[in-house]
């Protein structure tokens, strides 16, 4: 078979969604390199979620094709874990319950599956809300709940839809960290939806730009590594200026 | 906490009793009793046994309506939750059996089942039932979709997400349901008694009516009335007890 398999996690093939008279994608096409973080940016009401609903199988594409690791999807699988923008936290279950729930779904026993979620409770830096409410967390907290739940079940696809957009500039700043650490040390193929060009300049290996409705890649912008270089001066590195002020001129043209 | 929210407890118990005491003791109406008098009727019938006699034959009713009210209640309430066709087909008799004078239909139910055990245990159900199912179905229409969602993307199957995010989301809300449907229960278990043969604590309220014993008859709508509250404490505390994080859970 082709190395598109080897080299591509996921690959979306001439999907067309429309909701009602709505059409949200229209002929959409992308590659997703395995290993690598791939962000989603377009605005706001362009289809970003919907295509990764579509990737999750969560929702059915009117037309076209998902490829995962070279075998067509079209409902969810242990293949790919969703972190979602509003949490989807179940607020009568502790953190601990919340984290372990996609391996209590797989029929993990209790005292396997709790000591994997103390591990990625602690990766995300949760350790000691154990046993806390979700309403008893930030804002932050919650995604970090969120965020440790896809993790724990180890799938070799995260999606991850707009996932900082709920917490403070600093925080936000420390999870892109985080993630590029995740990229770094997972070997997992991340797709990553946002609406922010900075972020997504900062943390991606490619930036696909989205077109406004009926939504069609516009653009796939990889933006040189960033990744070696010394984290606080990256943000003043003008080789991320410009990358960062090309794409924000391509969106302008649409959004004026 | 727990000690001041018993203390207001005991507070407005106090000023009801106290206003009641009142009331009886100025001759509002000649036929209200004071508090004090029907406590000493309620606990003379309770040395001479009468007052349990009365609750074996009311509590037979009453706690077999109240359960089939909440299990077929719930039941019925999750699957037209769930299920668009069985929402336009079931939601509108219970609208119905809510909003219809009972009275009314008691005639019709001692025709069809005669003057025993099943009229009464109908009587409590018509009561109990509709707030159960209405409010379930609500609650169950109600789950946000992105927690079903998130049980989907996590490879729950339907039952999971039935019964791990559904069920526990609409709880609440199942709960109040039952509360009011228990409630009700309580005056339909009464309302039977009154209306389709006299027995048990509804015996003894029109007993008492007819001799003008009205401490008597005071002393048995209290019994039923504390008998309901302590009930309703009971249901409270279960709730706590199986669904922890959900009291604060939703503000959020
Ligand atoms: N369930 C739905 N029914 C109808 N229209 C929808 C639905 N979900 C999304 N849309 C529409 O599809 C478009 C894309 O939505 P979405 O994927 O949420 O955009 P984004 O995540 O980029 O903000 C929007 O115009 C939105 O109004
Ligand atoms: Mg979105």
């Amino acid at each position: 078979m082709s190395n598109d398999q080897v080299e591509n996690a996921v690959t979306v093939k001439n999907v067309y969604k429309n909701y009602g008279d709505v059409e949200a994608l229209r002929d959409l096409s992308l590659e997703f390199p395995k290993g690598q973080l791939t962000s989603l940016l377009g605005p706001s009401g362009c289809g970003k979620t919907t295509l990764l609903k579509i990737i999750a199988g969560l929702l059915p594409a009117t037309q076209g094709e998902v490829l995962v690791n070279g075998q067509q999807v079209n409902k969810p699988g242990p293949d790919r874990a969703f972190v979602f923008q509003d949490f989807a936290l179940m607020p009568w279950a502790s953190v601990i319950r919340n984290v372990a729930f996609g391996l209590e779904l797989r029929g993990v026993n209790k005292s396997e599956r709790e000591s994997i979620a103390i591990k990625y409770i602690k990766d995300v830096g949760l350790t000691g809300f154990e046993h806390s409410y979700p309403h008893e967390l930030s804002g932050g907290m919650r995604q970090r709940v969120g965020l440790a739940r896809a993790l724990s079940v180890d799938s070799p696809v995260l999606l991850m839809d707009e996932p900082f957009s709920a917490v403070d500039e600093q925080t936000r700043r420390k999870f892109q960290e985080d993630l590029l650490n995740l990229v770094k040390n997972e070997n997992k193929t991340f797709i990553f939806v946002t609406h922010s060009i900075e972020e997504a300049v900062y943390v991606s290996d490619q930036v696909a730009l989205l077109l406004p409705r009926p939504s069609r890649v516009s653009e796939i912008i990889k933006p040189s590594s960033f990744k070696n270089k010394d984290i606080n001066s990256i943000r003043k590195d003008s080789e991320y200026l410009d990358t960062v002020e090309r794409i924000w001129k391509s969106l302008r043209s649409y959004v004026e | 906490m727990l000690s001041r929210s018993f203390f207001l407890k005991i507070l407005s118990g106090a000023l009801i009793f106290g206003a009641w005491e009142f009331a009886g003791r100025t001759g509002v109406n000649y036929a209200l009793p004071t508090f004090l008098e029907s406590m000493k009727a309620l606990i003379d019938m309770t040395i001479s046994g009468l007052i349990f006699k009365a609750y074996a034959d009311t509590l037979r009713p009453l706690v077999v309506g109240v359960l089939i009210s909440a299990f077929i209640g719930i039941g019925i309430g999750v699957w037209v939750g769930l299920s668009e066709k069985f929402d336009w087909l079931i939601s509108p008799i219970f609208i119905i059996m809510q909003a219809a004078p009972l009275a009314a239909l008691i005639p019709l139910l001692i025709m069809a089942y005669g003057i025993g055990l099943t009229s009464k245990v109908f009587v409590v159900c018509i009561m109990a039932m509709p707030v159960i199912v209405l409010n379930t179905s609500v609650a169950v229409k109600n789950t946000p979709s992105s927690v079903k969602e998130m049980a989907r993307s996590f490879l729950g199957s339907r039952k999971d997400v039935i019964l791990k995010i559904i069920i526990p989301s609409a709880s609440p809300v199942i709960f109040a349901g039952l509360r009011l449907g228990v409630s009700a229960g309580f005056i339909g278990a009464i309302l039977a008694e009154l209306k389709i043969t006299p027995t048990g604590v509804g015996d003894i309220i029109s007993y008492s009516r007819m001799t003008a014993d009205y401490p008597s008859m005071y002393a048995a709508i209290f019994s039923i009335i504390l008998l309901a509250v302590i009930f309703l404490n009971i249901l409270e505390k279960i709730e706590d007890v199986l669904f922890k994080g959900n009291n604060q859970g939703y503000i959020s």
